[in-house]
């Protein structure tokens, strides 16, 4: 066997590094707007009426509040947030080298508090942690999602993606046998969407609240009679990861309204 | 197996499991309408009322009973001798059926609001204004509360 | 103390119906839900609202558990002059919550 030329390998190792996930998605993404009543589609509409802007305004104050040892606020580093906090909700979860693994916005939140401010991390599923990750990802409200794919992204959407096509708990349903195979039918009078996350956090009628992608996924586990995983899981970020891939293109809503 | 099969044997599963999982669920008591004319009398005493004189939009079919929009408004001139007093809102099947009392202040020009209340199952909303006259008048509204499956377990999240 | 969003129009004509807006983050708990753990959680609403216009009551509302959590309310007043619009709720432990905006009429 002839040994390969230099070229080549040096080809090999640039390829390995450069991992392009390209899975499965909808030919046709449709936000869970488009499964909701016009009254509920109404009261996403109005942003006066629209109770998730309650948690946003809570984030308006969580942004200027001085924190932590260092005492600074997360707008003495990031300044108006309609302008440096643009666009970023659409790019999470993401790859953070500071942390070595796939993050998502309520953790990149954490890691900002703990490692910059000096502060304590919010709890999930706090009712700050909703307000500030609400309002960040309210400024990105009307842009297109659109998640990175390739570098070390792709073992994380790999894990996503197996994670949404693997049937679990005492129903044996996945993710897929609902939200890909199901789609426009009914369970009783609720018809089933594509389980797209775009308007996350979202202001959910059955919670009467507010509440995180992952808690939406513990929610919809236990409805298949599976062992949620914890919120802020690396099985849930990595699913967080490969639905926001399934839903390029669909524009970021939050806060939504779902029923 | 084709692709239909497949289909169709995953709904069934759905739906099995799903059923299976109903029985658990407990209701709270609900309003009959002899409480609901317990709630009217409890207001108005045994006045006549009569329909009319109100509008109450109330969309016909809910999807979740936890959040229905209700917009009413009452024919008055909301003169300084001629207006509306209050308006109370029933609902005949919620496990009270009284759900909200507005009163209108001498700086209201008109009778007229809106606000989201909870129904817990298809139900008649009823409406009952009272003007400065004392005189009652009454619309009545069904609304269609919608239940998905998943809607009737009891999930921790 | 709850967060509260309030909506007045800065400025109104001398004699204009205006539209007011009001909501408040609150659970509106109505005695029928259960914890995680089974434990019935108690009821826990807010039982009134007030709103004033420059000291005159314009619009009240005595709430029970069957409205919506983070209740809203829209209602209408009349711009006579310049004053505050006041809004007022109590909870059913007696904690009040206050917020104001001045109308400029022109």
């Amino acid at each position: 066997m002839t040994p390969l030329p230099p070229a080549l390998v040096l080809l090999g190792v640039l390829a390995a590094g450069m991992v392009q996930f390209d899975g499965p998605r909808p030919s046709e993404p449709r936000s869970g707007y488009s499964f909701l009543t016009p009254e509920l589609q109404n009261l996403q509409d109005d942003d006066f009426a629209n109770p998730g802007m309650l948690w946003v305004e809570q984030g308006v104050a969580l942004w200027d509040e001085a924190a932590g040892s260092s005492g600074q606020s997360c707008a003495d580093c990031h300044g108006d947030a309609a302008q440096s906090m643009r666009g970023v909700a659409a790019r999470y979860p993401t790859y953070s080298d500071e942390a070595g693994r796939v993050i998502n916005l309520e953790q990149q939140i954490n890691q900002c508090r703990t490692a910059r401010q000096g502060a304590a991390a919010l709890a999930y599923e706090s009712e700050d942690l909703l307000g500030l990750t609400a309002f960040v990802a309210n400024q990105s409200k009307g842009m297109p999602i659109s998640v990175a794919v390739t570098g070390p992204i792709a073992e994380s959407l790999k894990r996503g993606e197996a994670f949404f096509y693997e049937r679990r708990g005492q129903l044996n349903l996945s993710c897929a046998n609902c939200h890909e195979d199901n789609v426009g039918n009914h369970l009783r009078a609720e018809p089933i969407s594509q389980g797209q996350t775009n308007g996350f956090p979202i202001y959910r009628a059955l919670w009467q609240s507010m509440g995180s992608t992952h808690r939406m996924f513990a929610w919809c586990n236990e409805a298949v009679r599976a062992e949620p995983y914890a919120a802020g899981s690396q099985e849930y970020v990595d699913l967080e990861l490969y639905e926001r891939w399934r839903s390029q293109g669909l524009s970021v809503e939050t806060p939504a309204i779902r029923r | 197996m084709t692709k239909a099969d497949k289909i169709d044997g995953t709904r069934r599963l759905l739906l099995g499991g799903l059923a299976a999982s109903v029985v658990l669920v407990a209701m709270p008591v609900r309003a009959d309408d002899a409480l609901v004319a317990e709630a009217i009398r409890e207001h108005f005493g045994d006045a006549p009322r009569s329909d009319g004189r109100i509008t109450m939009l109330l969309p016909p079919l809910a999807e979740s009973g936890n959040t229905v929009p209700i917009q009413i408004s009452v024919e008055s001139p909301m003169s300084e001798t001629d207006r509306v007093k209050r308006v109370v809102i029933l609902a005949t099947r919620n496990p009270r059926a009284l759900v909200a009392t507005m009163e209108f202040g001498p700086g209201a020009p008109r009778a007229q609001f809106s606000t989201n209340m909870r129904l817990s199952g298809t139900q008649d909303v009823i409406t009952i204004a009272e003007m400065s006259d004392g005189s009652l008048w009454q619309a009545q509204s069904r609304v269609l509360v919608t239940v998905g499956a998943c809607d009737t377990l009891q999930i921790r999240y | 103390m709850p967060n509260t969003r309030i909506r007045v129009p800065k400025t109104a004509k001398a004699g204009d119906i205006i539209e007011i807006r009001a909501i408040i983050q609150h659970p509106m708990e109505n005695g029928f839900r259960t914890t995680s753990q089974g434990t019935p959680i108690p009821v826990d609403i807010v039982t009134d609202f007030a709103c004033s216009y420059d000291g005159v009551e314009v619009f009240r509302v005595r709430l029970e558990p069957g409205l919506s959590a983070n209740p809203y309310f829209s209602f209408y007043l009349k711009a006579t002059k310049s004053g505050p619009v006041s809004f007022w709720w109590q909870d059913q432990h007696g904690e009040v919550t206050e917020a104001s905006e001045e109308l400029e009429v022109t």
